[in-house]
Formats: C-alpha cells, structure tokens, sequence
C-alpha cells in the first residue's frame, strides 16, 4: 500500500515567551491509502499540532513530512495554500460554513482557489456531485442558518470532497453534535472511507474513535499508542440499535 | 470569470451593512459632489471671462501711456500723452509682426443729435480699429483712410449709443453733435456687450482719431495704441521690440521708470484667470481633504470588516485561497465602495450644478476632464486606503484566523 501521509522525526517547538513549547516530539508516522484513523489525546497531548501539521496549515520545526509523495516541511505560505487546496479537505468542529451563502457556494468555495478552472457549469456539477454524496443534493439552495447542525456538517464534509482531496482531516468533526447526528455523520465518514478515501480525524470521544479503522493515542507530545480497532461500529447497525432502545423507552414509559 | 466572483462577493458584503456601507461613502459623495458643484461654476465662470477676454480681438497688443506726475499727484494710465504720432508711424516701420495699428483718442462728451441726448465715449480711432477687435457693422460701413487724412467730420456708432439717439429710427446718414461739430453717423456696430472689466463696449462713438485731435478735444498725443499682431507665438516678440523701441525714442535709460506700458492680449488673460487659478487650487485644497477624510472612513470601515471576517478569511485560506487572493478580495471591496461613492458624488455634483444654472442663472460648465479626474481619484482612493486592511487580511495565520470568535 502507498503511504498518503509520511511522517519522519518531526518535531514542533513554540516560543512562548522565553519558554520553549515542545508540542510534538520525534512523531514517526505513516498512514497508507484508504486508512480511516482516528488521532486521540487530552488537551495538551500535542494532537492539535499534529493535526495543524497534518493539514498543511503549519510547518514543523524539524523533520520532514511527505503528503502524498511531496515534501511539504519546507514549502511557503502559497505553497501550503496550493497544497490544501489539491490534497486535503478539511471538515472543522464548528463546521465554517460562510454564512448567508448557500449550501451549494459553500460547495463550490474550494474550486475557486484551484490553480486551473473548472468553469462555471463544471464546478456546480461537481458540487452537486459532492452534495449528493452526502446526502444533501435536496438542499443545494438552502443557506446555513436554514440547516441542522448535522446537515451544516454534511455541507462541509461535500466542501472537503468537492476538489478530490487524498484525504479528507476532520478535526472533532461530532464535537457540537449530538448522539443521533454523530453517528449519522460517522456513517458519512464509514461510507466515503468504503470508496477509498482516507480520512483522518481528531476526536477525544472513545466512542466515536471505535468507527475509525485505526487508533493512534498521543500523550506530551509523543505517540503512545497506535492500535487497529478490534471491534469496528458499523454506523448504520448503531442506528438500528438506537432506534430499537428509543422504541422500548416508549413502549417502557 | 473569477473577477465576477469577486465582485458578487464584494457587493454582498457590502449589501450585509446597508446602513453601515451608505454611511461610509457619505464622506466620498459629499467630498467628490462639493468638488464637482464648485469647479462647474468655477470653470462656468472662467469660460464666461474667457469670451469676454475673445471680444477684444485676437492677437492684440496695447500700448498706453504712462502716467504723470504732478506735484505729488500722479494721473493715470494714458494722462501724461507721452505717445506720438511718430511713435505710432515708427512702430508700422520698425515692427514688422504688427500687422494692423491704430491711433488712439479716449475722451467723453455731452453728444446730441434731434431732441434726444447722450454722456458717451468718443474713441478716435484709424480706419483698422474694426478689424483689429473683429468687430462687424450691423449697418452702413466704416470711415475710410481718406476720411482719417482729411479728419472728417463722421462716425460709426455702438448699439447703445443708436438706441439712446435715435429709437425706432436707422441712425445710418444722419448726424450727431459732438460738442456742436455736426458728425455724420456712417454705420451702427453690432453690440459687443461687456468687457472684462464690465463696462458697456456698445456705449461708445467712433471717430477718425485725427477729427478727434484737430476738431474737438485738441492735443497731439495719443492715449494710447491698439495693434494685432501676425500670430499668436509673436506676441512676445512684438512687445519686446515695442518696448525697446519707444524706449529708444523717448530716450529711457533703464533705472528710469518707462512712460508707457504694453500690455498683449495674452497677459489680459492671464490677469483675470489668475483669480480663479486662486479659486481652482484652494478647491484642489478642500477635494483633496475630503477625498482624504472620506478614505480615512474607508480604511475604517475595511479594518471592522476584516476583523469580523477574520473566520471567513481562516476557511477561504484552509481550503487553498492564497494571500494574493485574500488582498485582492478586499481591495475590491474598498474600491467598490470608493468608486460607488464617487459615482453617487460626482451625480450630486452634477445636479447641484444643475439646479444653480436653472434657478439662479449662473454660469456652469461640467467638464468631462473633471468628472473622470474625479472617478479615476475616487479609484485611487479606495487602492490606497484599502491597500493597509487587506493586506492586514492577507497576512493572517490560518490556523489563529480559524479559531478567531
């Protein structure tokens, strides 16, 4: 299998005033194609970094990182820009959609930063496309604040597929959801992976890690733990289930 | 095509803060309107001077005599008499680039003529004068060379002057009284209106300048000279060979002062221009400070605006936009909004001046030099005063700009 992500010896250091901030230490990685992994750690385990380091949106202190067969650990603001824009899709916790913009622009906002055009009529296919791989083609017109907290997440998880990333980073993409829609989205994430996208995401919900194939737990900055999941949920089997238990609670009550 | 995205992205952020956008280009529309209003009237008034500075002649050049000095009082322009006939017939031989001259008598006289009478000018003048201030006959013709030889005893008359001695009836053949010396009247001018200095140009009696020495006023100098010059470019020459020559004549050594004066049609309009030059600068003053004042609020404006959208900036940047884009995204915004406050200012010029030529009569003149001037600064406006947020907007961290709240 080829390695999407290639991770040798990085290091992420801050300057926190006089104070040297080791986030990450000596992180050796590597995560092949069509890997659904999930990066787990408390608050200041260094997973943040990881992931800002992983989504090309900072650069590591030492250390060099391949995404995809490029060396990115030295490339410049532009061309992290660029590296986004063809690679990774991003899906954040509190979804950053554009407001008063529609479902279908939100969509269509990563196309227009691509080096070559698409055109007009391509792109709203493509994000169509995209829409409709998340179940939402219904609601291309709708603007953000005429959707749930599920469906706006959906949104973003289309805008992350729309410019065919290798692989989409999802940063506590169920962390303003609750049970019901976290396990929807999950399915959305288990669905795309079963086509062969890789994804990765950050979570600190044990629970949510266990859709994931793969999980890597980090504590100060180091990787502790790098474990298959034994016993995968199957979203759309814990959605059964859910309904089957709010179905005895009624028929309880 | 991504210039179109740009701008529907410019437009709907402006469109999200009507008030706040109309507000902010109140400061261009008042700045740029104000501009446009006062240079049409400034620029209507300037045109109104010129035409009247054109109904001189063309190519003219003056030459006055100086003034006397008399026991600590001095006469004006033209009352010492210091010129000659001599001077005059010198100035024909010598000065090749003059090609027409005429000898000049000002006085004023108590004229009659029938029942009816008239305070007036009486210019003696030679046969030329008509050609040298382009000035036609609406009736009869113009006294002859022979006529200024003989010093004959005949007029042509201004507008005025026919109006006032002979209404409802053709004054040409008929005869004036001039000091009790009959004067036949041998053509009526076309009126001319005013001057540059305002008076009535139609009010004035023209005679042969030697009928006004020998029969009427006396004297053997003259006021002053009228000539026209070949063209334009030896106007500077002619006034220099002038001065050098009747300098020559009256025996003038330079620390001494000159007993005449030559003036050129050119320095006449530059005199009266220099007081809207005045005018035009101090308003450049006044546009550029509210031009000023106006991008300040721009740049104001620009700078709440990339704050609030420092969360729009962190997901454009995430998902690939380069700094170059974010900078252009808002740039456009800024000259959106500076282009469309110069728009809305120059239109309110345009009808402020517009209202002030209907209700009160004054001359106004839009120019279209003015109004793309004051488009293409309120463009400029916006570049410079939105270049310092954008650029802000594009040196975000994506990664602070993401978690900004």
């Amino acid at each position: 299998m080829t390695a999407i992500i290639q991770l040798d010896r990085i290091n992420r250091i801050y300057k926190s005033g006089d104070v040297d901030v080791h986030a990450v230490k000596d992180v050796t990685l590597s995560i092949a194609k069509g890997e659904f992994v999930a990066l787990m750690g408390a608050s200041g385990s260094g997973k943040s970094t990881m992931m800002n380091t992983l989504g090309c949106l900072d650069r590591p202190t030492s250390g060099t990182y391949l995404l995809d067969g490029v060396d990115v650990s030295h490339l410049n603001r532009d061309q992290l820009a660029s590296i986004r824009n063809e690679k990774i899709g991003f899906v954040f916790q509190g979804f950053n959609l554009l407001s008063r913009t529609t479902a279908l622009e939100n969509v269509s906002v990563p196309m227009f930063y691509r080096k070559k055009s698409f055109g007009a009529r391509e792109e709203k296919q493509r994000a169509l496309k995209a829409l409709e791989a998340v179940g939402l083609a219904a609601r291309a017109d709708h603007k953000p604040n005429q959707l749930s907290g599920g469906q706006q997440q959906r949104v973003a998880i289309a805008r992350a597929l729309v410019n065919e990333p290798a692989m989409i980073l999802a940063d506590e993409p169920t962390g303003n959801l609750d049970t019901q829609t976290s396990i929807e989205i999950m399915g959305v994430f288990q669905k795309l992976n079963d086509i062969g996208i890789t994804i990765v995401m950050v979570t600190h919900e044990l629970d949510i890690a266990r859709y994931c194939k793969r999980n890597i737990i980090m504590r100060d900055g180091r990787i502790v733990a790098d474990t298959p999941v034994a016993n995968r949920l199957i979203a759309s089997e814990e959605i059964q289930k859910l309904h089957l238990e709010q179905e005895k609670a009624r028929l309880v009550s | 095509m991504k210039i179109f995205i740009v701008l529907k992205i410019a437009f709907l952020a402006l469109m999200r803060n009507k008030m706040r956008t109309a507000l902010t280009m109140l400061g261009l529309i008042i700045g740029v309107g104000a501009v446009i209003a006062t240079v049409s009237l400034g620029d209507g008034a300037k045109s109104q001077v010129e035409a009247q500075i054109a109904t001189l002649g063309q190519n003219v050049v003056l030459v006055f005599s100086g003034s006397w000095t008399r026991g600590g009082a001095r006469g004006g322009w033209g009352a010492a008499g210091t010129l000659t006939l001599e001077d005059a017939l010198s100035i024909q031989r010598e000065v090749p680039d003059v090609v027409l001259l005429s000898q000049e008598c000002r006085n004023s006289a108590q004229i009659a003529a029938g029942n009816e009478n008239w305070y007036t000018t009486i210019l003696g003048e030679a046969e030329c004068y008509l050609q040298i201030r382009q000035w036609p006959l609406e009736d009869g013709t113009m006294f002859s060379a022979m006529d200024v030889r003989s010093a004959a005893k005949v007029a042509v008359i201004g507008k005025t002057v026919a109006d006032k001695l002979f209404p409802g009836s053709n004054p040409v053949g008929q005869v004036i009284r001039v000091k009790n010396v009959p004067f036949l009247v041998m053509g009526v001018l076309i009126p001319k209106g005013l001057s540059v200095r305002g008076d009535d140009q139609d009010d004035v009696v023209l005679i042969p300048y030697t009928s006004s020495m020998k029969r009427l006023f006396g004297g053997t100098t003259l006021r002053s000279m009228i000539m026209e010059a070949r063209t334009t470019k030896a106007l500077a020459t002619v006034q220099l060979q002038i001065n050098n020559l009747l300098r020559q004549r009256h025996r003038i050594i330079p620390p001494a002062d000159d007993d005449f004066t030559v003036r050129t049609q050119e320095e006449i309009a530059q005199m009266a221009n220099g007081a809207s030059d005045t005018i035009r600068s101090l308003l450049f003053a006044v546009a550029c400070v509210s031009l000023l004042v106006g991008g300040i609020g721009i740049m104001n404006i620009m700078l709440v605006s990339v704050t609030e959208r420092t969360r729009e900036i962190g997901i454009r940047m995430a998902v690939g936009a380069h700094g170059s884009d974010i900078l252009m995204q808002f740039l456009t915004e800024a000259v959106s909004l500076s282009i469309l406050g110069g728009g809305l200012g120059i239109a309110m010029g345009v009808i402020c001046s517009r209202i002030m030529a209907n209700y009160k009569h004054w001359p106004v003149l839009t120019s279209p030099g003015w109004i793309a001037a004051a488009f293409s600064f309120s463009a400029l406006v916006g570049i410079v005063f939105g270049f310092y947020p954008a650029f802000k907007a594009s040196r975000l961290d994506p990664i602070d700009a993401l978690r900004y709240e």
